[in-house]
């Protein structure tokens, strides 16, 4: 081969592609045209959120603004089908934070708990099953999780505590089982990204395995872990379809661990299907008193998240 | 009390089945500093490691042989944890734990049942000083570790791990990544605190290992090739890979 004809073939050989730029218009035109593709993909997601907000609060505040909004939030009657009508969400308002706050206090303990044995203490066979058996805790969907609870967990609360088994009890219990995969895998994955010199320096000093896991391991993931804990309660108080198999759904001031209740979400959907004039805005202002739950929550899960660690400087 | 601190005898280390370590012999005399030097993957790291079982740690890490700590195997006699309270150890990157300069120099003490207030801050003071740091961080023992730099952070854990009172302290290359004034804090350091403990050093800076220590060990292919006085070996070495490795003609 001549040196002429190894040139003329490095001309035409598809390498040339890395050697000479691109002409310029060609490539400049290309990656405007993907950007923007990207923007308007990011844009969609941006948009979704802006419409559902101003037309959830386009319908919900003017029929805050009819009730009063004290009476709306504040008042302990919903009783749409009276006349005078009365639209009080406060047992409904009650009826999400008990509901919400039970499904922490099952969930919140036995999820922490998992998610420690899975990052620290879990022999490698058994995470090998236990990984997507709670990987698919997360997929059951809700109305599977609300048959099981009346299936199941309602006829052992009526029999245990009497009462009909429907009440703030099983609606917690139930939650709490449903949220206990976001609350691990969150967790686990914080627990597993502290760095291992944390670990080795604390057994280093004497520590046994369990006191360096529980002292500096643990404590280090603290702020992912709250993250969790947070899209875990994201989770439950926006749940609708298990809580209204299973928590009674009668529209009064909650009266006890073992008695009825109904949730922001319940009462939403319950009724949404043949209300009209006032009684339809007001269940939009529900959502929208939901919307601002949802929101207070995700301000502290951003909060949680941005925070920088408090490195002095990094390497 | 023996001759010797810490005594290897016949080492085999086996990571699955890479051979580590291969029938280590070493001494290791009290109140002296001992050095580790070599090339890297020589076996110096590891070894510093058996002797407070942080190998337990690697999985697939497997030993023959026996080391003893003033005459007791510290596999087969010795509680792990006891082991490791006697046998400090500093790491190569600078590792205090996310918490306030005192929690984590009063977390060794707490770990072996300290619990009293004025008991715990007298060990604090006390270990922060021997580690020449206390008078950069008095003011501010509860705050954060992590806002201290570099070399500070490496004197914490110097201190952190001299308050559980160790007998031997394990450094791993702990200057390895200062700037040379915090490097010249801490060799100064290990002068001063040898007359009360047995330090031993992995250092891939020889003149480190010239300055501060009495006797080196030098490593090649998990074998130690030479141990003598550290003026001997860097003077008169009797092996010719030692003299070529310390004359820079490899490694």
């Amino acid at each position: 081969m001549t040196t002429a004809d190894s040139i003329s073939e490095r001309k035409s050989d598809s390498s040339d592609f890395f050697h000479k730029p691109p002409s310029g218009r060609t490539q400049r035109f290309i990656e405007k045209g993907a950007e923007i593709v990207f923007l308007l993909c990011a844009l969609i997601s941006i948009a979704a959120v802006v419409i559902i907000c101003v037309y959830i609060f386009a319908g919900g505040i003017p029929a805050i603004a009819e009730i009063g909004l004290f009476d709306f939030l504040g008042g302990q009657r919903w009783k749409p089908y009276n006349e005078p009508a009365e639209y009080g969400i406060f047992p409904m308002i009650l009826g999400s934070l008990y509901v919400t706050g039970g499904a922490v206090a099952v969930g919140v303990p036995v999820g922490l708990l998992t998610a420690i044995f899975m990052a620290r203490f879990c022999p490698a066979p058994l995470y090998k099953v236990l990984k997507p058996m709670i990987n698919l805790l997360a997929g059951i969907p809700s109305i599977v999780y609300g048959l099981f609870g009346m299936i199941v967990i309602v006829p052992i609360v009526r029999n245990l505590a009497g009462g009909d088994g429907n009440c703030i009890f099983t609606a917690a219990l139930l939650l709490g089982m449903m949220i206990l995969p976001t609350i691990i895998g969150l967790s686990e994955t914080a627990i597993r990204s502290v760095p291992e010199s944390y670990y080795e320096g604390a057994v280093a000093l004497g520590a046994t395995h369990e006191r360096a896991v529980g002292t500096v391991v643990f404590p280090a993931a603290k702020s992912g872990i709250l993250a969790g804990v947070i899209l875990g309660i994201g989770r439950a108080i926006g749940e609708t379809m298990a809580v209204i198999m299973v928590a009674g759904n009668q529209a009064r001031m909650p009266k006890g661990l073992f008695a009825g209740v109904r949730t922001l979400t319940a009462n939403i959907v319950t009724e949404m299907g043949d209300a009209g004039g006032l009684h339809y805005d007001a269940l939009v202002a529900t959502a929208v008193v939901l919307f601002g739950f949802i929101l207070i929550l995700n301000l502290c899960f951003s909060v949680l998240t941005n925070k920088k660690p408090k490195e002095g400087k990094s390497k | 009390m023996p001759e010797n601190k810490i005594s290897v005898n016949g080492l085999d280390l086996y990571y699955s089945e890479f051979h580590a370590l291969k029938n280590v012999n070493i001494d290791i005399a009290p109140n002296e500093i001992t050095a580790f030097i070599g090339p890297s993957g020589c076996g110096k790291s590891t070894l510093l490691k058996s002797l407070n079982r942080m190998n337990d740690l690697v999985e697939g890490c497997r030993i023959t042989g026996a080391v003893t700590l003033d005459g007791v195997d510290i596999y087969k006699d010795m509680e792990i944890t006891y082991l490791r309270k006697n046998v400090g150890m500093v790491f190569q990157k600078p590792n205090p734990f996310p918490m306030s300069i005192y929690d984590n120099i009063a977390y060794g003490p707490r770990t072996h049942g300290i619990r009293r207030k004025s008991d715990l801050d007298d060990i604090v003071e006390e270990s922060l000083k021997k580690a020449s740091i206390w008078n950069e961080v008095s003011d501010r023992l509860k705050r954060s570790a992590l806002g201290l730099s570099g070399g500070q952070q490496q004197r914490l854990c110097i201190a952190r791990a001299l308050a559980v009172k160790p007998e031997v302290i394990l450094m791993d290359e702990p200057t390895s990544a200062l700037d040379p004034i915090s490097t010249m804090k801490i060799e100064e350091l290990c002068c001063e605190i040898k007359d009360s403990y047995t330090i031993v050093i992995v250092t891939h800076n020889m003149q480190q290992a010239t300055r501060i220590s009495d006797k080196t060990a030098f490593f090649l292919h998990g074998e130690i090739v030479e141990f003598d006085e550290t003026e001997k070996l860097f003077s008169t070495p009797s092996d010719k890979r030692t003299e070529d490795y310390i004359t820079g003609r490899f490694g």
